[in-house]
């Protein structure tokens, strides 16, 4: 920038262009390839409805294992889509690129991640009261268990890229990033659940959401930063 | 201008390369050649900021540049050995996602004159995924001509062209050094650049 020679370049250090830039991509993609998609929800859709088939039909204890059923199920959905965060981009060359490009690095992969809790986390999310009705759970435990995926499985994207990123190019890449990743997602998970259980012993859930909202705002300024670290590894 | 100051590289502990200087000056080309596996691929993702010198120092335009850093970033137009092309989308939708990747704002008059250029016209609209290696090649050499960067830096940038590929290739060169460019190519094809533009460099 201080060189003379230097090209300007509108580009160096615009934020939020880099976001759209790959937001909007991804989206383009993910809609091209909507089998996938499907699959994933599919995926979702099926491990839930497993659990009454194979255990029992008494209403109270579908009721207490309910939210932790669809929690699992969503951590294994999010986990099942994470190798192809960047593995697609590495394999084509497209990743050199984005590293690259005058955007931050990191605007670009928070673009990334933003269209894969789009496609996958927002999805189960949605589909989530509804699958909880097999669980015999009541509406208020429904609200809070779409309210705690909300705000829940953006830190599963979140924390799941830097453990994309960090087992791009290895052989055994995606079981390694399950086994790198999934206790990460243990704390999620812990207060994702715990949420639907205060409200049903009448403790409310604010403290827990609040503790997921806490962990978002953490996940959302560090994770970019190091699943950027580890991409510009990844290439090196 | 770039320049390398006793370069090095090594894969685990063999040393590809060691003690490399040369200097490439606006309007010449560094064409990189040497046997499969000396070296070649590293040079240039070095060069391009994509990885890291086990030893020495790379300058662009005068000043010391680290791995990424902006300076390059806003410079440079990197053609890997791999196509950066997205299967699902449209030769004319990759053209127009790399460039605006750049940070140029991709102009679609701009876009289906590059690929009016490199003949692919006709393909504009059909989805990368059935574009033979040649074709996804062009879209290479279009996205070259639309980002109008001063640093070209070409892996093996004739593999799977045809001959009217390879003279579209050569004029291209021709015409960046000639406005003042900089470029580095590894490559064994003659780009029937006149002596005074090319900078041999041999590895191995």
């Amino acid at each position: 920038m201080s060189a003379p020679n230097a090209a300007p370049n509108a580009a160096a250090g615009a934020i939020l262009p880099g976001v759209r830039w790959s937001l909007v991509r991804d989206l383009k993609i993910a809609l091209r390839s909507r089998a996938e998609l499907g699959v994933q929800l599919l995926f979702y859709v099926i491990v839930v409805s497993l659990f009454p088939l194979a255990t029992t039909p008494e209403r109270t204890l579908l009721a207490t294992m309910g939210p932790g059923v669809l929690w699992v199920a969503a951590l294994l959905a999010s986990l099942l889509s994470l190798p192809r965060l960047f593995a697609g981009d590495h394999a084509d060359g497209t990743l050199e690129q984005i590293a690259l490009s005058p955007y931050p690095l990191e605007a670009l992969v928070s673009g990334k991640i933003l269209a894969h809790w789009l496609t996958t986390g927002l999805p189960v999310a949605v589909l989530a009261p509804l699958l909880g009705i097999q669980y015999a759970m009541d509406a208020e435990s429904l609200i809070v268990l779409a309210a705690a995926l909300l705000v829940g499985t953006p830190i599963l994207s979140l924390l799941g890229a830097i453990g994309a990123a960090l087992t791009l190019g290895l052989r055994a890449g995606g079981s390694l990033l399950a086994l790198l990743i999934l206790p990460l997602y243990v704390p999620v998970l812990i207060f994702g659940a715990g949420s639907v259980d205060a409200v049903r012993a009448g403790l409310g859930a604010g403290a827990n959401l609040s503790l997921l909202g806490a962990g978002l705002l953490v996940a959302v300024v560090g994770a970019p930063f190091a699943a950027a670290a580890a991409v510009r590894i990844a290439l090196d | 201008m770039l320049e390398a100051l006793d370069l090095a590289a090594r894969r685990g502990l063999a040393h590809l390369f060691t003690g490399l200087c040369f200097r490439v000056d606006p309007g010449q080309v560094l064409v990189v050649t040497g046997a499969n596996g000396t070296g070649k691929t590293t040079l240039l993702r070095m060069l391009a900021g994509l990885s890291m010198p086990s030893h020495g120092e790379i300058r662009w335009q005068g000043k010391r540049v680290a791995p990424f850093a902006t300076a390059v970033r806003a410079a440079i137009a990197f053609a890997g050995h791999l196509p950066a092309l997205k299967d699902e989308l449209t030769a004319e939708e990759n053209l127009a996602s790399l460039v605006a990747l750049a940070g140029a704002p991709p102009a679609r008059e701009a876009i289906r004159q590059a690929l009016d250029a490199v003949a692919l016209s006709r393909q504009r609209a059909l989805p990368a995924r059935v574009l033979s290696q040649g074709q996804r090649r062009r879209i290479g050499l279009a996205r070259l001509a639309v980002l109008g960067r001063s640093f070209w830096v070409l892996d093996e940038p004739v593999t799977a062209l045809d001959a009217a590929g390879t003279d579209l290739l050569a004029r291209m060169v021709a015409d960046h050094l000639e406005r003042g460019g900089v470029a580095v190519a590894a490559t064994h094809a003659p780009l029937g650049l006149p002596e005074s533009r090319v900078r041999p460099l041999t590895l191995g």
